[in-house]
């Protein structure tokens, strides 16, 4: 009975870790928290058993641990997301790798049913978990496509393996002989890696942080069954707390981008049938643009009359990098609105420095992190905190939106879609009904994109054609670099004495929006 | 059967508890709170030991150290990267 006691204060200990998980400090002590349980548990389990082999235990669990520890030390925070995905995967290797050999070694006491069961939900879960991480893995290293990839039938495929797996797990529970439950063992766990890799290679792109976080749960529902097979209680505390957060973590990922979990691993997703949506959209935006004329030549300003803009010391020059840095510089409030475009120009440090620049002007800087900005769950906000942010301005989809219409600028920097009010106005869209950030609420908008180019969704942005907007077009660092010369120019009191060529990359969209937009797309 | 019932009812509980210290988890600690129990998850380890706790043919040694290697590998990478993430976070004016 001490053994049930001595679980339980483990199984306290670690709950303790993750209950400080509120505020960046208190989850680091969190963490150690958790990780001192672990280790607690591991002595427990070697003083309860005994090894009978301590040297090899030993020196697998050293080689392990080293591998671990230097790869966390060496990858960046871009690399995060795969990194993890390959950890999903490396306990899916260790659950179906615990639950093989416990179904199929040929110790005196056979396993009870429950057992058996457990093992062989283990083993199935901990491969497909394995293999579907891998690829997810691959993805999101880049060594793989990133986007989805349909076989013929993809649907009938999975259902198939689906129900093969079944058949054969049922077939294993009912046979008990050692000798068939190992030939159906091997078999359930290559038919398993082959479902993880089926189900894994149609999602891709924006819908990864939904497969990532399904893994989490999934690996630590298969810790729990393994853990229910072996009989011990504290891996299957451990695996019904990760299978819980990771659970949470998919739900949150789902509803962030109003996608239903069938619909994201189902291959549900509609093909863009609105080709006529970005001219209407251009035209009626929003409540700002409903009055102002059609956008075709580009007013400096909307043209009307914010203070802001009468503020202004002389006429804004043509250039729009100028006026962008113009913008900002008489602005009061910015909310910087980051996306995953700005990690993969390498912009994080200069859109963090531009904050602190305008920081130091007096201005109210916030950042507005959406849930799915980044390849997993609060990505961008380890991304941000690489760059050296001061996370106390970061906000929440939710806490900011109600600002937007009270803030002079919305500088959006490589995000498209979680800004896109196509979202609310259109309801015909991929991404209709998806919550966005209400940056087409604020006075005057900054754009600094790649390209015009539609994001992942595919569907257009209409907040691009909107005359508050400016359109900074171009590889992020550059456009973002510019912008703080020229403010930095234009603060020293330098304003607008001879403002340089329009940079290449920089550019404005100009004539006819809705035609080029066509050409584009 | 008593052992099963038992189980299942850590099993439940350890979800329930979880489920509600996790709901609560600010979004800028999705990350760190994934990769943590990641490692977590990982406790597969002790399973990975128990299998050298009886005696084991060959085949069994060679997956169980396999086991016991992604095992480490995800324990220790999985806290280590959680603590390097959630050092980065800094803010300036408590710092004062």
């Amino acid at each position: 009975m001490s053994g049930l006691w001595i679980d339980l204060w483990i199984i306290l200990i670690l709950v303790a870790g993750i209950a400080q998980f509120r505020t960046p400090r208190a989850a680091r002590r969190g963490n150690l928290t958790a990780a001192a349980a672990l280790l607690c548990a591991v002595i427990a389990v070697l003083y309860r058993h005994g090894v009978l082999e301590p040297p090899l235990v030993v020196l697998v669990a050293l080689v392990g641990s080293c591998l671990g520890g230097w790869v966390a030390t060496r990858v960046n925070m871009i690399q995060i997301p795969a990194m993890v995905a390959f950890q999903h995967g490396a306990g899916g290797v260790a659950a179906f790798l615990v639950s093989f050999v416990e179904l199929t070694r040929n110790s005196a006491e056979a396993l009870s049913l429950p057992a058996e069961v457990a093992a062989l939900l283990g083993l199935v879960i901990g491969a497909a978990t394995f293999s579907g991480s891998v690829i997810a893995s691959a993805k999101l290293a880049n060594r793989l496509r990133q986007t989805p990839t349909r076989l013929p039938y993809h649907n009938g495929l999975l259902l198939a393996n689906l129900a093969v797996l079944i058949v054969l797990g049922v077939w294993a529970g009912v046979t008990v002989s050692g000798g068939v439950v190992l030939g159906t063992s091997l078999a359930l766990i290559v038919g398993a890696a082959v479902l993880g890799v089926i189900f894994a290679v149609r999602i891709g792109g924006a819908d990864m942080p939904v497969l990532i976080s399904f893994l989490n749960a999934t690996a630590g529902l298969a810790a729990a069954f393994c853990g229910i097979a072996i009989g011990s209680r504290l891996l299957i505390a451990c695996g019904a707390t990760v299978a819980a957060s990771g659970s949470i973590l998919t739900h949150v990922m789902c509803r962030a981008m109003n996608r239903g979990l069938m619909g994201v691993f189902a291959g549900l997703r509609p093909h863009h049938p609105f080709a006529a949506a970005p001219l209407a959209s251009a035209a009626a935006i929003g409540p700002a643009a409903a009055g102002s004329p059609a956008p075709v030549a580009v007013p400096c300003l909307p043209a009307d009359t914010t203070p802001e803009a009468r503020a202004l010391p002389e006429a804004p020059p043509a250039d729009p990098s100028a006026r962008a840095a113009n913008l900002l510089r008489t602005a009061r409030s910015v909310i910087i609105i980051p996306g995953y475009g700005m990690a993969l120009a390498e912009a994080s440090e200069e859109v963090v420095q531009l904050g602190e620049q305008l920081t130091a002007l007096n201005k109210e800087v916030l950042f507005a992190v959406h849930p799915v900005a980044g390849r997993m769950p609060g990505h961008m906000h380890v991304l941000l905190a690489e760059a050296e942010v001061d996370y106390g301005k970061l906000r929440e989809l939710k806490d900011v939106n109600g600002q937007f219409a009270r803030t002079d600028v919305a500088l959006v920097v490589g995000a498209c879609d979680v800004v896109n009010p196509a979202a609310i106005e259109a309801s015909d869209t991929p991404i209709s009904g998806m919550p966005i950030l209400r940056a087409d609420e604020a006075r005057h908008v900054i754009v600094c994109n790649l390209d015009e180019r539609p994001g992942y969704s595919g569907v257009p942005n209409p907040l691009y054609h909107n005359p508050k907007t400016i359109l900074l077009l171009g590889d992020a660092q550059t456009t973002i670099g510019e912008l703080r010369q020229r403010l930095e120019d234009q603060t020293r009191g330098a304003t607008g004495a001879s403002e340089p060529a329009a940079p290449p990359l920089a550019r404005e969209l100009v004539e006819n929006p809705a035609s080029k937009y066509n050409t584009a797309r | 059967m008593f052992d099963v019932f038992l189980m299942v009812v850590i099993f439940v509980l350890a979800f329930v508890v979880g489920y509600a210290l996790i709901v609560r988890v600010p979004q800028m600690l999705h990350t760190p709170l994934m990769s943590m129990t990641n490692a977590i998850s990982a406790v597969t380890i002790l399973g990975a030991i128990l299998l050298f706790a009886v005696p084991t043919t060959s085949t069994e040694k060679v997956l169980g150290a396999i086991a016991i290697v992604t095992a480490m590998f995800n324990v220790v990478g999985g806290f280590v990267i959680t603590d390097r993430m959630l050092g980065m976070f800094k803010k300036k004016d408590a710092a004062a």
